[in-house]
């Protein structure tokens, strides 16, 4: 899980989350109003019409009617429009506090990443930020409004029955309380271990399903098929009891809300009774009553998920909360030195572990999960180990440095030391004779140009994977780049040549072709050091050959490092260091 | 396929759950019934009071009615919701038992590619989205006939001329309701799109940050986040305009018929062409009337997710279509199988006489011989008429490049896949006679990717050999060279590995399966050398292991590094399905074939 230090107090994250509500403070209003609106206009529907059926039954005159069926065609055309307005203007608010939202999120994550991203275990931590915000979307529209409009129902209707009789006001308030407040409370906290459970079992549910289908061969080989299915029988129907636990809970609670509400209209329409007989009303408000009071309770029906999503709302913010807030590993220098220009790097007995409980990494990796192929031999340092013990090196512009032997995790932190991803022991890094430390960190990454092991491609096209380098490259530039990554006729045949869309919805590129692009974007990068880590572990040998032989010609001059233990590699370095 | 033979084929798996799921479906029409019954109290009582002067006295027993209805209604909700779930649970139970069922009898192979993840989403999150179309959809549509029905009935009964507008609004909703279910499902559909896109979008940015901030492009980034939010949220809402018009009409159509009957039931009352109690229960009862449809236009999202995870789950469970799962077979008459009974049926009728126990026949060390042996996988070949034998207690390595075939002659022996012709002998037996579970206890695998369960090293151990005590599993994990690092691990033995637990390198993870084959001791072993970036120590420690455990056994090994191939007492060597070279790695080398081409070239990396 995500080191923090002090979970946050509960209300000081729905502050913060209601902070974002602030600059949407008009809209948040007009939604509420018009919710508010909305539901009364029904109350008016009812109220009126049964008054205008009442009064028709002794009245002699039409004329005497026209007040109610005017309120009766009124409240018919304002229920719709009103219920139109209110969708209309909570969704636009909703979309444009999630954009807010992203922004937000992305701007407070950026100084972080990819260290703060990365230390979770847990490979699905980026597709719960998306879900998570996404969870934040739905706190104003289901948790902050209907609150707030059924407080206004309630006194509007409550004010409407108090002007007969005060009781019949405190009454309908009473029985509102009940059901919208009290009842979902009760039923929330009922339901809350089912429910934690109901979420438990199913993931261990799937869990035990994804290890029974990719597993499959080794259960099989083992003659294990059968326990694992009973395993996976015994999660589902442990999932299943926690859902009854639910409905019962649920069926409850459907029941009394039924239940109060019918209360409702039953007191009230037994207050009313005694009003008439005892002559305090006249007759022809009493079907009102009944009518008014069971309408308003419509008012109360969003408000048991609201309660929900309060809580899932509330979770959401404080996972998200406590990413952002977490300190920056790297601290950057208060007044950074002039930007370096790359001329000379030089390592000196660097010794460097990770802080317990963060597994080291490959910073390019996708951070998703990934398929046992693509896993990287990283991931096995246990907590606390030196990654690195005691290295040392010295490059000067156009020297080429092979770096094998290192363990996976070795030289994937050794290359997330220097571009300043993860914090560098003092005097162990010095680029063009100054401490790393002392540089930005941006300054930098823009001498680096890097093939990663397994390079992150976007979902966008080939060209803009590209531009990535350099936004400013000619088509000329990106073609000689992708020649010399041996490229060029791969995206030659593709029908859309450079603008193939890669990704989930694209093109899906070998192991070898996601290598050779990113290749082709570190030659665009025009930048003094070049880094190349397995450059071309994925591409066969008569391939392989001539991307080095390409390559050669872009190191001259350059600061050259290589982790790599090929021959064909091993060949294009000065100098071989080898790190355990 | 309709909406209703899915639905009927779907309960047909689970009678007990259909039969709860129409008690549900009752206790939910007792609910609504119970509505149309206060309606009709409430009536009486107020006309009792109103109009004919009655005191308190004597409505009581209709006032008790009244509160009567409320309590069976709220029972029969409850009743509703309790059955409803119990139906749900039944025949989501059932229907994953069957489908994991059908997983087992599938076997491996199927599960490899990418349609390992839609299976699972399709058992998992598929039966799971069955809960609230059983819970909420399916009494949602029966009761949205019969509960308008008996409203209708009981609005004929009290006044018929507001039947007659009720009619006229009804097939406006139904209108309305037709075009949720075409139109407005597909601007669902394209909200969702729209939704995930920028999901995917803002994932993206997260996940490719490291890359952006290499090339200085990452805070430029919140700008274009912001632009294409933005955008998003306006086609969105374009989107979501046109639903909400839609609900719009529907909303106004039930408000309207409610007025409408009201001014025209108050102008009857004033000719006093009808009287004041049905006329206030026809007004109570109109809002009821469009409430079943209302609540299944709600659900009706319940209702589509329902239906498509319902045609994947019955597309998985029909026989007819079991063949998706099982590797792709040629055509059994052409192959030159002298097995008369598999030439004609298939492996899964194998004859019973031939089938023998494994213990009876096994002799260990065992020998192995392919004769003329061919499998595809689909329409693509794998092994083409391959013919070898490997001696009782040889070592044996098989090389070639990817999909030379080297993997389907594991699979063959692990019998995860039956020869398509030819046959596969073990010593004198035909490996086709014998029980695939009784053969494979003969037989240890070490697979290229060992698959770790969700549970604790031992967990995953003992998966050879549930018995096998603690002193046994670190003894085989010593042999395996496994034991230093396991020791190492925070809890030791006991610390949770697999997806939600600490995560094994490439090189632990095969020792880990060693570790396996050692506790299984069985006289076959099969080993698929990692191809992962081994680092010298794993791979070293690999190596010493696998001579251990070969000791007394027959060994097939799926070379992919040299090292181990040197240590075989015979190299096989495989291209595009055929055997092309066999014989000692040192011969093989000075015959300057294929065998030492492939060695030059790859001069020690893996291949």
């Amino acid at each position: 899980m995500v080191t923090t230090a002090v979970p946050m107090p509960r209300q000081r994250t729905l502050l913060r989350l209601l902070a974002f509500l602030r600059p949407f403070g008009w809209w948040v209003a007009a939604g509420i109003l018009l919710g508010f609106a909305t539901i009364s206009s029904s109350v008016g529907l009812m109220a009126v019409s049964a008054y205008l059926i009442s009064k028709a039954a002794i009245a002699v005159d039409v004329t005497q009617l026209s007040l109610a069926i005017a309120g009766v065609r009124l409240f018919a055309l304002t229920r719709a429009l009103f219920r139109y307005g209110e969708r209309y203007v909570t969704h636009l608010a909703t979309f444009r506090i999630l954009t807010v939202l992203r922004v937000w999120f992305y701007r407070a994550i950026e100084p972080l990443a990819p260290a703060r991203l990365q230390q979770v275990h847990s490979g699905d931590l980026l597709a719960r930020i998306g879900a998570d915000i996404e969870t934040l979307e739905n706190f104003y529209v289901r948790v902050v409004a209907p609150p707030l409009s059924a407080v206004l129902v309630t006194l509007f209707a409550a004010a409407l029955l108090g002007a007969f009789d005060v009781w019949l006001g405190v009454a309908l308030v009473g029985f509102l309380v009940w059901t919208g407040g009290v009842l979902p409370w009760i039923s929330r906290r009922l339901s809350r271990h089912a429910a934690e459970t109901a979420i438990t079992k199913r993931s261990e549910l799937h869990v035990g399903l994804v290890d029974m289908v990719q597993g499959m061969a080794d259960l099989a080989a083992y003659g294990q098929a059968e326990a694992q299915q009973a395993h996976v029988w015994a999660q589902s129907a442990a999932l299943h009891r926690a859902q009854q636990q639910l409905a019962e809970v649920r069926g409850l609670a459907n029941a009394l809300t039924a239940l109060f509400t019918g209360l409702a209209g039953l007191t009230i329409l037994w207050l009313g009774i005694s009003l008439v007989t005892s002559g305090q009303l006249a007759g022809v408000y009493l079907a009102l009553l009944p009518l008014t009071a069971m309408a308003a309770f419509e008012c109360v029906q969003p408000l048991s998920q609201a309660w929900q999503m309060l809580e899932a709302s509330e979770a959401a913010a404080r996972r998200l909360l406590a990413l952002v807030d977490a300190p920056p590993v790297v601290v950057e220098p208060s007044t950074p030195a002039p930007a370096p220009v790359g001329v000379s790097l030089e390592v000196r007995n660097l010794r460097f572990r990770y802080p317990p409980m963060t597994g080291s990494y490959d910073p390019f990796a996708p951070m998703m999960p990934i398929t046992p192929t693509a896993q990287p031999e990283s991931r096995s340092t246990p907590d606390g180990d030196w990654v690195l013990d005691g290295l040392t090196f010295t490059l000067r512009a156009g020297q080429r440095l092979a770096i094998t032997g290192a363990s996976g995790a070795g030289k994937s932190t050794l290359i997330a030391l220097l571009l300043r991803f993860w914090d560098v022991p003092p005097g162990a890094i010095w680029l063009d004779g100054r401490d790393l430390r002392a540089y930005a960190a941006e300054d930098v990454r823009t001498l680096f140009a890097v093939v990663p092991q397994s390079p992150y491609l976007f979902h966008t096209t080939i060209r803009d994977n590209l531009l990535v380098a350099n936004p400013d490259a000619t088509d000329a530039e990106l073609a000689a780049a992708c020649q010399a990554a041996q490229l060029d006729t791969f995206i030659a045949a593709l029908p859309a040549g450079y603008d193939t869309l890669l990704g989930d919805n694209g093109l899906t590129l070998s192991g070898g072709e996601r290598q050779r692009l990113a290749i082709a974007r570190a030659l665009l990068k025009p930048a003094p050091i070049l880094v190349l880590d397995e450059a071309t572990a994925h591409l066969d040998a008569v391939t392989a050959a001539r991307v080095w032989q390409a390559l050669a010609h872009h190191m001259t001059g350059r600061i050259v490092l290589i982790f790599d233990h090929s021959p064909l590699a091993l060949a294009h370095a000065d100098a071989v260091v080898t790190i355990v | 396929m309709s909406g209703a033979t899915l639905t009927a084929r779907l309960l047909a798996h689970d009678s007990a759950a259909r039969r709860l799921l129409v008690w549900a479906t009752g206790a939910g029409f007792v609910a609504g019934a119970m509505l149309v019954m206060q309606a009709w109290l409430i009536s009486l009582i107020v006309d009792g009071v109103f109009l004919r002067g009655q005191t308190p006295g004597q409505v009581t027993p209709l006032l008790g009615m009244l509160a009567a209805s409320l309590l069976v209604r709220s029972i029969a909700l409850y009743a509703e919701t309790v059955l409803g779930q119990r139906a749900a649970n039944g025949l989501k139970q059932t229907l994953r038992q069957r489908l994991t069922s059908r997983l087992i009898q599938a076997g491996p192979l199927p599960l490899r590619d990418e349609r390992a993840g839609e299976l699972v989403n399709t058992i998992s999150e598929g039966v799971e989205a069955l809960d609230a179309f059983v819970t909420q959809f399916l009494p949602a549509q029966a009761l949205a006939i019969l509960l308008t029905l008996c409203v209708l009935l009981v609005v004929l009964i009290l006044d018929p001329w507001t039947t007659l507008v009720l009619l006229f609004a009804a097939p406006m909703l139904l209108l309305m309701m037709a075009l949720i279910g075409g139109r407005a499902k597909s601007l669902t559909e394209r909200r969702f799109l729209e939704l995930s896109w920028m999901s995917a979008f803002f994932l993206d940015m997260l996940q490719g940050l490291p890359t952006l901030k290499l090339f200085g492009r990452s805070q430029e980034q919140a700008a274009t986040i912001q632009r294409v939010s933005a955008h998003y949220g306006k086609t969105t809402m374009e989107v979501l305009a046109t639903a909400f018009q839609t609900s719009l009409v529907m909303e106004w159509a039930a408000t309207a018929a409610t007025a409408l009957v009201a001014l025209e039931v108050s102008y009857r009352l004033m000719a006093g062409q009808l009287a004041f109690a049905p006329a206030l229960a026809v007004l109570l009862l109109t809002p009821e009337f469009f409430l079943p449809l209302r609540t299944l236009a709600i659900r009706y999202h319940a209702g589509t997710t329902g239906k498509a995870a319902a045609q994947r789950i019955l597309k998985l469970l029909d026989v007819a279509h079991a063949s998706s799962l099982t590797p792709g077979r040629q055509d059994a008459g052409t192959c030159a199988d002298d097995d008369p009974h598999s030439a004609l049926t298939g492996r899964r009728t194998v004859a019973a006489p031939l089938r023998q126990h494994a213990a009876d026949i096994l002799q260990s060390p065992l020998a192995i011989r392919f004769d003329h042996v061919a499998f595809a996988y689909g329409n693509r070949p794998a092994l083409r008429d391959c013919t070898f034998t490997i001696a009782p207690g040889s070592r044996v390595a098989l090389v070639g490049a990817t999909g030379a075939g080297k993997s389907t002659i594991a699979n063959l022996l692990l019998r995860f896949a039956e020869p398509q012709q030819g046959a596969i002998w073990i010593g004198a037996t035909r490996l086709s006679a014998l029980e695939p579970a009784q053969w494979r206890q003969q037989v240890a695998w070490v697979p290229q990717h060992p698959h770790l369960f969700q549970g604790t090293v031992l967990d995953n151990l003992r998966l050879a050999r549930p018995a096998a005590s603690l002193a046994e599993v670190s003894a085989a994990a010593e042999a395996a060279g496994a034991h230093a690092f396991i020791s190492a691990l925070p809890q030791g033995y006991s610390t949770p590995i697999g997806e939600q637990g600490v995560r094994l390198s490439g090189g632990q993870r095969q020792r880990l399966a060693l570790t396996r084959a050692f506790l299984k001791d069985a006289p076959l072993l099969i080993l698929d050398e990692a191809t992962a970036h081994l680092d010298a120590e794993n791979a070293a420690l690999i190596r010493d292991a696998v001579v251990r455990l070969s000791a007394g056994r027959t060994v097939v090994i799926i070379a992919h590094r040299l090292e181990l191939a040197a240590m075989a007492d015979q190299v096989i060597v495989l291209e595009q399905g055929c055997v092309v070279e066999s014989g000692a790695h040192a011969d093989l080398l000075i015959r300057n074939g294929h065998y030492r081409r492939l060695a030059a070239s790859l001069a020690g990396v893996a291949w």
